[in-house]
């Protein structure tokens, strides 16, 4: 592969998506159902791919770990989703969330696939209320909004903090409902562990049954991977536990390229770690800085508690730095600034290593009650986990890994470099650049299974038509199927002393010391030999008990993280070689002098596609360069 | 529409109907046997001798043992079936602190009650449907003398005074839960008349507990 | 603290499973049960034994994965809270825990904690939906819903699927999440339209599946983390009764 083709299609921005659908070829209604498609993932880009392709009438093979569809992590996501609606009167629009989505990502995302996206948001919204969501609505019983950080109106649909849980429930109903119709068969707890080329097209896939340990083979004439995130690569992240980049990482070595895999979203509103037995550390919505204030004592040191510490002894230091958006900066921004505070001496909390988010003003401004409205059930969370109750004691919060804008390369059509393979939602990398906006991931996703990929896919597969059923007996399968096998094998057979978790908590430590929130080239440089260092120790001291035949978690995670230790590398070596800072990724060598991120748009505006070249070779870099034909380019700035 | 019986639902709708229906009957049962309270035993014979004769109280006599019938049969049916749906049980129980022992043990309450109600049908119903009954004359008026059937049985045996109290008693605890149940399942329920439904549940099952129970009680004590 | 784990282990569906005594020094008090069990495992497999299996993922009260019947209750003592939310807390230094999975002849265990609940899966595939293509719908706002309706169906459509109900009920019943199901759609004139088809086929399906019926215990709400009331049931009742009564 040399080249990538991003395939945008030419023409005004606005024109682009409506030009492109028109030329993209269809597939007769009588031929969809002598197609396979395999999607991968049940979250809402799986879901609502599956239950739109099924609709359409092609013959939908979907996949999940979990032991129901409804579990997978989207359910997690709380604040919202984001539409160009202007429902507010606010002089909104799809080329104002198109703007504030370019201008988030720090100029590091595609302008026609972010156009698109904003373009499809209203659709999305319409279709999960129709499906019967039950977004927040206002007395005269039209839906309310709400504004959310990076932003400066309210575009932001929700229902209470459970938008990703209600979101997933109506993509799931649907996807049930093509169940019964049988145009989709659901194969639950299962575990995709190798993609299956034939004749350099994705052809099927080799999973896990979690239940029985039988290695299955499933082909078909496409495969869309649904997988969702990384972000558990720092072990502690927001992240449900058993999320993985497993799945993406098959891909990878199959042949389609990891695109930016370092632009990892640090989320700043996260409830801080608060000892060394956690695995996992449970978000607070950023929809909570719309009324939460953030702060930290002026005084070092200071052991007071929060309500005793008067007003003028606070330093509201978001409202102090960025004054023109002021707690609702993006996440990035807003997660940065609490480092610089804590690292300063002036972090609260036991650890030091928190700051307060205060909903005193909003209380005696609104009412208990509205506040109680609006994030009842995160302040229920809270109270449970560190058991202070918000309404009467600030919160105290940290960044945690949290979203990764990286992912698989695609094009415009949503296809990787492998052809056949689609990847969609955020196991894509196309939407958010360097900085993901809060409450556009549901929107992206959504928009992605919805209304994108059942278009686009179906300009692939109207070469397919002629293409019979895949064999699973073919010598790609046998080999595919072989590998896996040899690989549990060899895990279950190390039989050393340490765990799984252990080694995870281990590799999860470097990744957060030196590829987190802050890089510099030293710290980078020392972590590519701490984990290949890390990894060697793994694969000759992991200790996995059972065995391949039977229900063995030990086994599953064993696999994920041995798959981390390898992706571990790839982020690195991307952080290594994007010598500039920009939104996510922030390069010590490269910042203002007021500690900002500086971007360097002559060497860097290009997205980086990284290219497997075998085991203990070093990946090939591919750069796309990105064209800002209808935005200035410009420093991002909330002051 | 009969085909609603095949399901679960319709299965408790029976119970519920029939539940309706008993206790409405308890209330009129409940009225006519605080008769026994009035005077001398007129008031009494005259409501039974109503109750014995009126057409419509004829009518509803079958009617009444459908219902006993239907709701305990179907009652011995949902309660096995339900059974099945757990074949391994809990090694460890701990209260929840809402659910009530009575809605628990429905089964077991109903089972003594129905136990109580053979012997409370042998020794009044029966006699005085079948048996040899004393008669007495009001304004020229004959009638049978329930009321001495009654008198006689709570002033001899003070176990039998006690074993209606008992009785009385088991009924109550069933109603207790049986009565708002019976709203619930034909679907007469809502947030705001949960409340409402469970205080007028105690106070019916506390009604006909006391009321039932003040019988033999008077007897007893003033007799 | 140290505390004494009587945990039930099965190896796999076929099997007889037992309870294991477990006993677990230095846990500590800021752990939440689920990590507690982590450490248990880790405990276990350096020494050489099986780790106990147990679903979980989000851990945070969401994905209605995790679900276990901890001393007589399901999800612990503490009202309104899943599994993953249970605190150790809650238990004294030197407490012995009983630990079982969810008992219903609908959710067969699979192993140790782990037990089947995709007849929830099949119950929502039965009827569970509004019948909407992608791309079918009019403009969000083109079917204004009062803020009341909106709220109900918020609170009925938070269930997560956990089952706790279930493993609460005497009889082992799907009502709650059935009806959950049924009032959240119900409340939405769209949602209207298949109301009596979805009511007939949901209540069809759950019967075949194994559940048991309803005895009005209230049991079910008294565990559900997310506050579901049995006011959704009566609900339920007059769809279905409603609906089957036209028939």
């Amino acid at each position: 592969m040399n080249t990538l083709d991003a395939k945008i299609p030419e023409g005004p921005l606005a024109d682009k998506w409506a030009n492109h659908k028109a030329k993209l070829r269809l597939v007769n209604p009588a031929n969809r159902k002598k197609i396979d498609i395999i999607v991968v993932g049940t979250g809402l880009a799986g879901s609502s791919a599956a239950s739109t392709l099924g609709e359409l009438g092609y013959n939908v093979k979907v996949f999940c770990y979990q032991d129901s569809p409804r579990r997978a992590h989207s359910v997690a996501a709380q604040g919202g989703i984001n539409a160009a609606k202007n429902y507010k009167n606010d002089n909104d629009s799809v080329y104002r969330l198109f703007y504030d989505m370019i201008k988030g990502g720090d100029f590091r995302a595609r302008e026609a696939n972010v156009y698109r996206a904003a373009e499809v948001s209203n659709l999305v919204i319409d279709h999960y209320t129709a499906l019967g969501v039950p977004f927040a609505r206002d007395y005269g019983g039209l839906i309310d909004n709400r504004s959310f950080g990076g932003v400066q109106v309210s575009r932001t649909f929700y229902a209470k903090g459970q938008t990703g849980q209600q979101c997933q429930i109506g993509a799931y109903s649907a996807l049930s409902r093509q169940i019964n119709n049988g145009t989709v068969t659901m194969y639950s707890r299962r575990e995709m562990i190798d993609l299956v080329v034939v004749d350099g097209k994705a052809r099927g896939i080799i999973a896990r049954n979690l239940i029985t340990g039988e290695i299955e083979r499933h082909s078909a004439h496409a495969v869309v991977l649904a997988t969702g995130g990384y972000g558990t690569i720092y072990y502690l992240s927001t992240l449900a536990l058993n999320s993985n980049g497993s799945a993406a990482w098959k891909a990878y070595k199959k042949g389609a390229c990891f695109a930016n895999p370092s632009f990892v979203q640090i989320h700043p509103t996260s409830i801080p770690v608060l000892n060394d037995h956690q695995c996992k550390l449970t978000l607070m919505s950023e929809s909570l800085r719309n009324d939460g204030r953030v702060w930290v004592p002026k005084q070092k040191g200071d052991t007071r508690k929060p309500t005793d510490i008067p007003e003028d002894e606070r330093d509201y230091y978001l409202e102090r730095r960025y004054p023109a958006f002021g707690n609702l900066v993006p996440r990035d921004v807003a997660s940065r600034a609490a480092k610089e505070r804590c690292d300063a001496g002036f972090g609260v909390g036991p650890t030091g290593l928190s700051v307060y988010l205060d909903f005193r003003d909003a209380i005696n401004k609104k009412g208990r009650k509205t506040i109680e409205e609006n994030y009842g059930n995160l302040f229920e969370m809270y109270e449970k986990i560190i058991g202070e109750s918000p309404y009467e004691t600030p919160m105290r919060i940290y960044p945690a890994g949290h979203y990764t804008m990286g992912g698989l390369w695609v094009d415009y059509n949503l296809m990787t470099t492998l052809p056949g393979l689609f990847a969609i939602g955020e196991a894509n990398f196309s939407d958010h650049g360097a900085n993901r906006l809060g409450a556009s991931s549901l929107m992206q996703t959504s928009g992605d299974g919805y209304f994108i990929l059942p278009y686009t896919i179906s300009d692939y597969l109207a070469d397919e038509i002629k293409t019979p059923k895949i064999q699973t007996n073919t010598p790609e399968f046998d080999e595919a199927e072989k590998a896996a096998q040899e690989r549990i094998n060899k895990l279950l057979s190390i039989k050393g002393t340490e765990t799984a978790t252990s080694f995870h908590k281990r590799l999860g430590k470097i990744m957060w010391d030196y590829c987190g929130m802050v890089r510099n080239e030293e710290g980078l440089k020392k972590a590519l030999g701490l984990i290949d260092k890390l990894r060697d120790e793994f694969w000759k001291n992991l200790r996995v008990p059972g065995t391949g035949e039977e229900l063995n978690q030990e086994l599953e995670k064993a696999g994920r993280v041995a798959d981390f230790m390898e992706l571990a590398k790839l982020l690195v070596y991307d952080a290594l070689n994007r010598k500039e800072s920009c939104g996510a990724h922030f390069r010590e060598e490269s910042q203002t002098d007021n500690g900002e991120t500086k971007r360097d748009d002559a060497n860097f505006a290009y997205v980086a596609a990284w290219e497997f070249k075998g085991e203990g070779t070093e990946p090939q870099l591919h750069k796309e360069s990105l064209t800002f034909d209808f935005v200035k380019l410009q420093q991002r700035s909330y002051k | 529409m009969i085909e609603i019986f095949n399901s679960s639902i319709g299965k408790k709708l029976i119970m519920s109907i029939s539940g309706l229906f008993l206790m409405a009957f308890l209330l009129v049962h409940l009225g006519v046997n605080l008769m026994l309270l009035v005077g001398d035993g007129e008031a009494f014979n005259r409501a039974a001798h109503f109750m014995g004769t009126n057409p419509a109280i004829k009518i509803m006599e079958p009617l009444l043992a459908f219902g006993f019938i239907f709701h305990i049969i179907y009652g011995t049916y949902i309660t096995l079936k339900n059974r099945q749906t757990r074949p391994v049980g809990y090694a460890k129980w701990s209260s929840n602190g809402v659910t009530s022992w009575s809605s628990r043990n429905m089964y077991i309450l109903g089972g003594t009650v129905f136990i109580f109600l053979i012997i409370h049908i042998a020794n009044f119903f029966w006699k005085m449907k079948f048996g040899e009954m004393p008669t007495i004359t009001y304004n020229g008026e004959v009638m049978d003398d329930a009321y001495s059937l009654v008198a006689g049985l709570f002033t001899q045996y003070w176990w039998y005074d006690l074993l209606y109290v008992a009785g009385a008693i088991l009924l109550g605890l069933h109603l207790s839960h049986g009565f708002w149940s019976a709203f619930q399942t034909v679907g007469w329920n809502g947030t705001q008349w949960i409340k409402r439904l469970e205080i007028a549940a105690y106070i019916y099952a506390i009604l006909i507990a006391v009321g039932f129970s003040i019988i033999p009680l008077y007897f007893l004590i003033f007799k | 603290m140290n505390i004494t784990l009587k945990i039930w282990r099965q190896k796999n569906a076929k099997s007889k499973g037992r309870f294991e005594t477990y006993k677990l020094n230095n846990v500590a008090t800021d752990m939440s049960f689920l990590e507690m069990l982590d450490y248990l495992n880790e405990t276990l497999i350096t020494q050489g034994q099986e780790p106990v299996a147990f679903e979980h993922d989000c851990r945070e009260g969401i994905c209605g994965s995790c679900g276990i019947y901890i001393n007589g209750r399901p999800h612990g003592n503490e009202r309104r809270t899943t599994t993953c939310e249970l605190r150790m807390t809650q238990f004294e230094d030197g407490c012995t825990i009983t630990v079982e999975p969810w008992r219903a002849a609908a959710f067969p265990v699979i192993k140790d904690l782990v037990v089947d609940r995709s007849a929830f899966d099949k119950i929502i595939a039965a009827g569970g939906y509004i019948s909407t293509n992608a791309g079918a719908a009019q403009d969000a706002n083109a079917i204004p819903v009062s803020k009341h309706n909106a709220d109900l169906a918020f609170d009925t459509a938070s269930c997560i699927g956990c089952g706790a109900c279930v493993a609460a009920c005497k009889n082992a019943s799907a009502m709650l999440f059935v009806a959950a199901k049924i009032a959240h759609l119900a409340q939405f004139p769209q949602g209207r339209i298949e109301a009596a088809e979805r009511a007939k086929k949901m209540i069809a399906k759950m019967d075949e599946l194994g559940f048991g019926g309803c005895t009005n215990t209230r049991a079910c709400e008294a565990e559900c983390p997310k506050g579901i009331s049995i006011s959704t049931i009566a609900k339920l009742n007059r769809e279905f009764i409603s609906a089957k009564i036209k028939d």
